[in-house]
């Protein structure tokens, strides 16, 4: 199906958890627990998942940002960069170092926060960018500049504070900093959570384009369904440190193979539709004491005895569609999402 | 036909800055709507940030003076500077709902002492029967027990729970007005619908009107029964949520139905915005215009 030189990431079993020994107590939390994935190059593949189902521990790995208590227990993290393959859980420093922005870049969470607050834009970027670059002075600039007339900011902003610009102009800030080194791989953390509406919609087609023009690929990790629908060509639901189910988004959306999946989509409102929408009961698990056999079983509508002894295998349900579900077949979508859509011109 | 809430001509204006560089800010103006008490309903305030609809809330709240015109409620004008009996008199009727539940709440304290301390001082009584009655009452109203919340800290429980758990604190005086600021903008996405699904049933269950704040357009249609929408401190559109949603005739209600997300075309990409439309949206900016009402009932902005 896909050749081997056309794959840039490839997760294998990967295991990664908190430990910590507190005045000789053991306290461990499976925050990954066994994530097998590929991605090829090119591709915007979309990671969805709640507060605490371990999405953030899973991209920290990614991002080669390993710091304990979070280790790696088993598995691999392998990349194929230009300038050669690397094992991110094994990799020295310096071999990281090498890779980091030029390679392997990462959009953040809440631009305010992100931004040193007492520098000036332009100084930002000289501390993230110049070193990778390898680019002097006048050289360093120009590339900058140009780089921002791309995501439509002005010059200027290189001279402003962060508090000076509006959420919307810091967030593309932000995205021009993962982006200026030209990377091949992209992390994008929630990026668009804290902006409206208008603002979102525009940001997310300026990463779209970015990652279209450079030919990056871009993992994307998000709660929002609706943005995973419109950004994303494969999705991966995350649910308590396990991937639950993964497959094309078209799929995802209209033929749901795990419980879950089927539950997120149909819990989108729209606008013209006023059918009751399900709410589902009870809280995502502890991941310091996960539930014995499928995770999603306490929650899950259709648990039966063998859900709440045994794990499920990830298996293929169809082409390109992998689902972790003892009773995928049952698995319908709650609502009809592609209802007749005049309502919506 | 009794009017619950009346808001007559309100504007705010912010002044910054002390007599060098003084600036202005107009964050609402000439804001009027009115809820009526017999019919409780889910009246939703639209708009982006810096739209005004925070501020809003506020005066309606009485937390913040309105610069002209006058908020009734029951007839009677919010004012801040009223007397500590008369504020508590208010306080008991028009509750507020915060959006992160997790600021609400102060982690180091159980979540039944905000229950506790509620029900004190709105019951007027020190009887532990009488105030575990009343906070276990409020509870059950938004599907929880006090068995269940009894010694636990917010960092125990999921935003979900913990947002049901301020508008029980909400509920504990029977108010008839619930203020909701973007209640389920902080709450994971698998647990947002059971609370939208919780003020529908307060609305209709309980008999309590509900001003929802939001920016998401789809929980709106979802829930509200009228809606304004809020452009820079001005109200452009305002009637029936569904036929204004339905068929947005304001620039900036389209620009903002455009943008929302639909899953209808999952897969394929669309994100383009039509370049005309923001154009046209950004043209009403910090123009007066008139509030002209439609045959279909809502009243829309219109520019000369």
């Amino acid at each position: 199906m896909t050749q081997e030189n056309d794959i840039i990431l490839q997760v294998e079993g990967l295991k990664a958890y908190y430990q910590m020994n507190y005045f000789g107590v053991n306290r461990e939390v499976r925050a990954v627990d066994d994530i097998t994935m590929t991605m090829r190059k090119n591709e915007v593949y979309g990671i969805a998942g709640e507060s605490s189902s371990g999405k953030t521990s899973f991209i920290k790995v990614l991002a080669a940002a390993i710091r304990p208590p979070l280790r790696v227990v088993e598995g691999t993290v392998k990349y194929n960069f230009k300038n050669g393959p690397i094992d991110v859980t094994t990799a020295s420093p310096e071999q990281i170092e090498t890779v980091r922005w030029k390679h392997l870049s990462y959009i953040m969470q809440g631009s305010m926060s992100v931004l040193n607050p007492v520098r000036r834009i332009g100084r930002t970027f000289q501390d993230f960018a110049q070193r990778p670059l390898g680019l002097s002075g006048r050289a360093f600039e120009d590339r900058v500049v140009k780089h921002l007339a791309r995501l439509n900011l002005p010059a200027d902003v290189l001279k402003a504070y962060p508090h000076e610009l509006s959420g919307g102009m810091r967030q593309r800030v932000t995205i021009g900093l993962a982006t200026v080194c030209h990377p091949e791989f992209i992390i994008a953390d929630e990026p668009t959570t804290a902006l409206d509406v208008v603002v979102q919609k525009e940001v997310l087609s300026l990463i779209r384009d970015i990652q279209k023009e450079m030919g990056a690929s871009v993992v994307f990790v998000t709660h929002d369904m609706s943005v995973h629908a419109n950004v994303a060509d494969r999705v991966g639901i995350i649910y308590a440190g396990r991937l639950v189910e993964e497959g094309p988004t078209r799929q995802m959306f209209f033929t749901p193979k795990h419980p879950y999946t089927a539950h997120l989509v149909a819990s989108l409102p729209r606008i013209g539709d006023t059918q009751q929408r399900p709410a589902l009961e009870g809280r995502p698990p502890n991941l310091a004491d996960p539930p014995q056999g499928c995770r999603f079983h306490p929650r899950c509508p259709l648990a039966v005895d063998k859900c709440r002894k045994e794990v499920p295998p990830m298996i293929e349900v169809a082409p390109g569609q992998r689902s972790a579900c003892w009773r995928w077949e049952d698995v319908k979508p709650l609502v009809n999402i592609a209802a007749p859509a005049g309502a919506m011109a | 036909m009794t009017t619950l809430l009346d808001v007559r001509n309100v504007s705010k204006r912010f002044t910054m800055g002390g007599i060098f560089g003084r600036k202005t800010i107009d964050a609402v103006m000439d804001a009027s709507f009115s809820l009526s008490s017999e019919n409780p309903e889910i009246f939703t305030i639209i708009g982006e940030s810096g739209s005004g609809k925070t501020t809003l809330a506020r005066m309606i709240l009485g937390l913040e003076d309105p610069t002209e015109g006058d908020i009734l409620f029951r007839g009677e004008k919010v004012d801040r500077h009223a007397g500590r009996a008369e504020r508590l008199k208010f306080m008991s009727r028009v509750q507020p709902v915060f959006q992160n539940p997790f600021e609400a709440f102060n982690p180091l304290k159980e979540i039944e002492r905000y229950l506790e301390s509620t029900a004190r001082r709105f019951l007027g009584t020190s009887d532990k029967a009488a105030i575990d009655k009343a906070m276990d009452d409020s509870l059950q109203k938004v599907g929880l027990s006090l068995k269940e919340v009894r010694g636990r800290f917010p960092h125990e429980m999921s935003g979900g729970q913990l947002q049901r758990c301020a508008i029980a604190r909400a509920l504990i005086p029977n108010p008839p007005l619930l203020i909701a600021d973007e209640p389920v903008s902080m709450v994971d996405a698998s647990l947002r619908m059971s609370i939208v699904n919780l003020l529908k049933s307060l609305r209709d269950d309980l008999k309590v009107s509900v001003i929802y704040i939001t920016h998401d357009l789809a929980t709106a249609y979802y829930i509200s029964n009228r809606l304004i929408i809020m452009q820079r401190g001005r109200i452009v559109e305002m009637g029936d949520a569904r036929t204004v949603l339905d068929n947005p005739e304001h620039a900036y209600s389209r620009l903002l139905k455009a943008s929302v997300l639909s899953t209808d075309h999952a897969g394929a990409g669309k994100l383009e915005t039509d370049p005309g439309m923001l154009d046209l949206a950004n043209d009403s900016v910090g123009r007066a215009g008139e509030l002209v009402a439609r045959p279909d009932g809502r009243h829309v902005r219109v520019y000369a």
